[in-house]
């Protein structure tokens, strides 16, 4: 099986998407002549031509809006925000137009595409090459939003957002683009939406991560278990809506939960997964759950290493639910 | 209904580049007549007629609290029912949200129009939205939505698609002057402009955005001469005059669909009435400031023109009247009868299929109490 880094990955998805439906459409910022800024559609445009991978101006709001007028038309955009931090132009398209078409419309309509946006620090971006907006999105009904961790995972689970009848959110790690490697099959084939992954199994604490930080969680689970305590890691794979069956069984087991997330801390993901095991697995908590995210501070760019909730932090945090 | 009669003075606005076929005098511009069938025009000026009653039938509902709300087209009948006549079947319609007429006159039943209203278990888009946000694939029209100028560039995406897909079908895009300062007005021209995408852009430069007047909105000395900066041809017709209007946008229709690229219209009339039922107009212009428009209304000059012609008369008007009259009374009637939607579909539609957690909130709501004003 061929070894792919998430980059090739992705790409890899584009193109058997592109081969399998003639409808498929990628449009965006520089994606088609220089293949994308990190090359994810690199050769795309050679094999499927300007038609098919569109060079667009440099208008996210005029991308997605022209995206939803040809997923209306019957065409199945796949979009590039070139980085997330760029999307807030086309927030009012994701928002009040893509998000709500069918619900509006009472089912006379859809309007299907899937957007892909490069998230997170570690790259030495600043705050505008760095965010992980996910909360932006999960609170908007109608919307699908996922993260993919591994390679293997980021083409499957493309592959079925592509195939999905919703809209889909589809956040990139751009911290692990290249740093994660893996196998990845050659053909096409789907990871379901849904259905979150247990990485790691272990009988003391439950972390639940998405992302280039999942790494983290399982090099503190790693130093964890060299002090006795056995950590349980959840790749989420699909933020929204999340599998919240695997969370709740691996609670009722450890008893200890913690969510790890690179967004900052207020309003962030991490608070609704725990209000979730609140209302489902109350008691079979044994400690208070624990928030190891990002601080409610801009993305600071010299200090991102500090920033960022990487494996130091989530080390002692381990140790605070577990009471060691 | 209220025809206001023409004279022969015309508002400052209607400046002698707008293209007009109905002069003052009755006469009409060869180089521009559409040359409409009679039955063409007929059906062109009921439509307008039926516009303009259903708008102040609609307000009526409105004020005795039957229905929440009404956004209508007092004024702007011409430019409305025009440049729809002028698009082919085949082609799509993404409207602003003053356009029923035209929904009508492509065949949304005005049944469907009046459910809308009520937002019955009946309304095609079961009560989900404000009335005159309805939503009819089966006649190209897109879903409407309240903010301004999202339709825009989703009107070029669809065109743009047809276009890539070898098809020759285009889009016609209705919204006001003031949208023309959102970033969708700028993305969507631009794109078309650049990949010279079968859009027809209908600027109805009614006046007013509001209480904003159409001078706070651009510094231009008007709003077709933004598309030359996008490489968008641009054009300004009287939009009170309905057979400019038709002319006007059955050229640009032809040249999209010919691969010859988009065409911004201006269509240059004025908004009679208050924004929507939710606005007062009196607390920001005088009765004074219409008076001019009065005396070129769009459907007394049509109407003249046809009575002059021979083609109408004060008995087929009646006949108009009480006809539509009728209509809408027992689709009112109609409406009324139908309860609410059901509970239950307030989640439907969200996702395709329903998610976990809009399963468990759908039964919390099923065995909850109910709110006292609704049922």
């Amino acid at each position: 099986m061929p070894q792919m880094n998430m980059v090739q990955a992705v790409g890899d998805a584009l193109r058997l998407a592109m081969r399998k439906d003639p409808k498929v459409i990628l449009l965006g910022e520089d994606i088609g002549r220089v293949g994308g800024v990190f090359r994810v559609t690199a050769g795309l445009i050679e094999e499927f031509g300007e038609d098919r991978v569109v060079d667009a101006p440099l208008s996210e709001n005029g991308i997605i809006g022209a995206a939803l007028g040809m997923a209306l038309y019957g065409l199945l955009p796949v979009p590039e925000i070139q980085f997330a931090d760029f999307v807030y132009p086309a927030y009012d398209q994701i928002v009040n137009e893509l998000s709500k078409y069918r619900y509006r419309s009472g089912g006379d309509h859809s309007a299907k595409m899937v957007i892909r946006m490069p998230v997170g620090g570690g790259i030495r971006g600043g705050h505008y090459h760095s965010q992980h907006p996910e909360s932006a999105f999960i609170q908007l009904p109608g919307l699908k939003v996922v993260c993919p961790s591994t390679p293997y995972d980021a083409k499957g689970l493309l592959l079925s957002a592509i195939e999905d009848p919703d809209p889909v959110i589809f956040f990139e790690p751009k911290r692990v683009y290249r740093a994660a490697k893996g196998e990845v099959p050659d053909g096409y084939y789907t990871v379901p939406l849904e259905s979150a992954r247990i990485v790691r199994e272990g009988r003391d604490v439950t972390i639940v991560s998405y992302g280039a930080m999942l790494y983290e969680c399982l090099d503190a689970a790693q130093r964890a278990s060299e002090e006795d305590i056995h950590c349980e890691v959840i790749d989420l794979r699909t933020l929204w809506p999340v599998d919240i069956h695997m969370i709740v069984e691996s609670v009722k087991k450890t008893g200890r939960f913690i969510v790890v997330h690179e967004a900052p801390k207020t309003g962030g993901f991490a608070g609704e997964l725990i209000s979730l095991i609140c209302e489902k697995a109350f008691y079979s908590l044994e400690a208070a759950p624990v928030r190891v995210t990002g601080f409610d501070t801009p993305f600071p760019y010299t200090l991102e290493a500090e920033y960022l909730p990487l494996s130091h932090r989530i080390v002692p945090a381990i140790r605070e639910v577990a009471g060691a | 209904m209220t025809a206001f009669s023409p004279r022969s003075s015309r508002p400052p606005q209607l400046t002698p580049d707008v293209v007009r076929v109905l002069g003052d005098d009755g006469s009409v511009d060869d180089q521009h007549d559409p040359r409409l069938s009679v039955d063409d025009m007929l059906s062109v000026y009921r439509h307008m007629v039926q516009t303009r009653l259903l708008d102040e039938r609609l307000i009526v509902l409105q004020r005795q609290g039957r229905i929440g709300f009404h956004v209508g087209s007092l004024g702007e009948e011409a430019s409305i029912i025009g440049s729809a006549f002028a698009v082919r079947r085949e082609d799509w319609i993404f409207p602003c949200y003053r356009e029923f007429g035209a929904a009508l006159m492509r065949g949304l039943p005005l049944q469907k129009l009046v459910d809308n209203c009520f937002g019955n278990a009946n309304d095609t888009v079961k009560g989900r939205q404000m009335p005159h946000h309805y939503s009819c694939r089966s006649i190209g029209w897109a879903s409407i939505s309240s903010p301004v100028g999202t339709q825009i560039t989703q009107a070029v995406g669809f065109s743009w698609a047809a276009k890539l897909s070898r098809d020759d079908r285009v889009s016609l895009v209705y919204f006001g002057d003031g949208a023309t300062s959102s970033i969708d007005f700028h993305s969507g021209m631009n794109f078309a402009g650049v990949f010279r995408v079968p859009c027809v852009f209908l600027c109805r430069n009614n006046g007013w955005a509001i209480s904003t007047p159409a001078e706070k909105q651009t510094a231009s000395r008007s709003f077709a001469e933004k598309g030359h900066s996008y490489g968008v041809p641009g054009i300004r017709v009287d939009g009170n005059d309905v057979l400019a209007v038709i002319s006007v946008t059955r050229r640009a229709v032809a040249r999209a669909a010919a691969g010859l690229g988009p065409t911004l219209i201006e269509a240059v009339t004025y908004r009679m009435g208050g924004h929507s039922t939710s606005d007062d107009p009196n607390r920001y212009r005088g009765a004074q400031d219409m008076e001019p428009w009065r005396q070129v209304d769009p459907i007394g000059r049509f109407k003249d023109f046809l009575v002059a012609q021979g083609h109408w008369d004060k008995e087929r008007e009646a006949e108009l009247i009480a006809d539509i009259e009728v209509r809408f009374r027992d689709a009112v009637a109609q409406a009324e009868s139908v309860p609410l939607p059901p509970l239950e579909s307030m989640f439907d539609d969200v996702y395709e299929k329903l998610p976990w957690h809009l399963v468990e909130q759908r039964a919390q709501l099923l065995a909850g109490p109910r709110s006292p004003s609704s049922h």
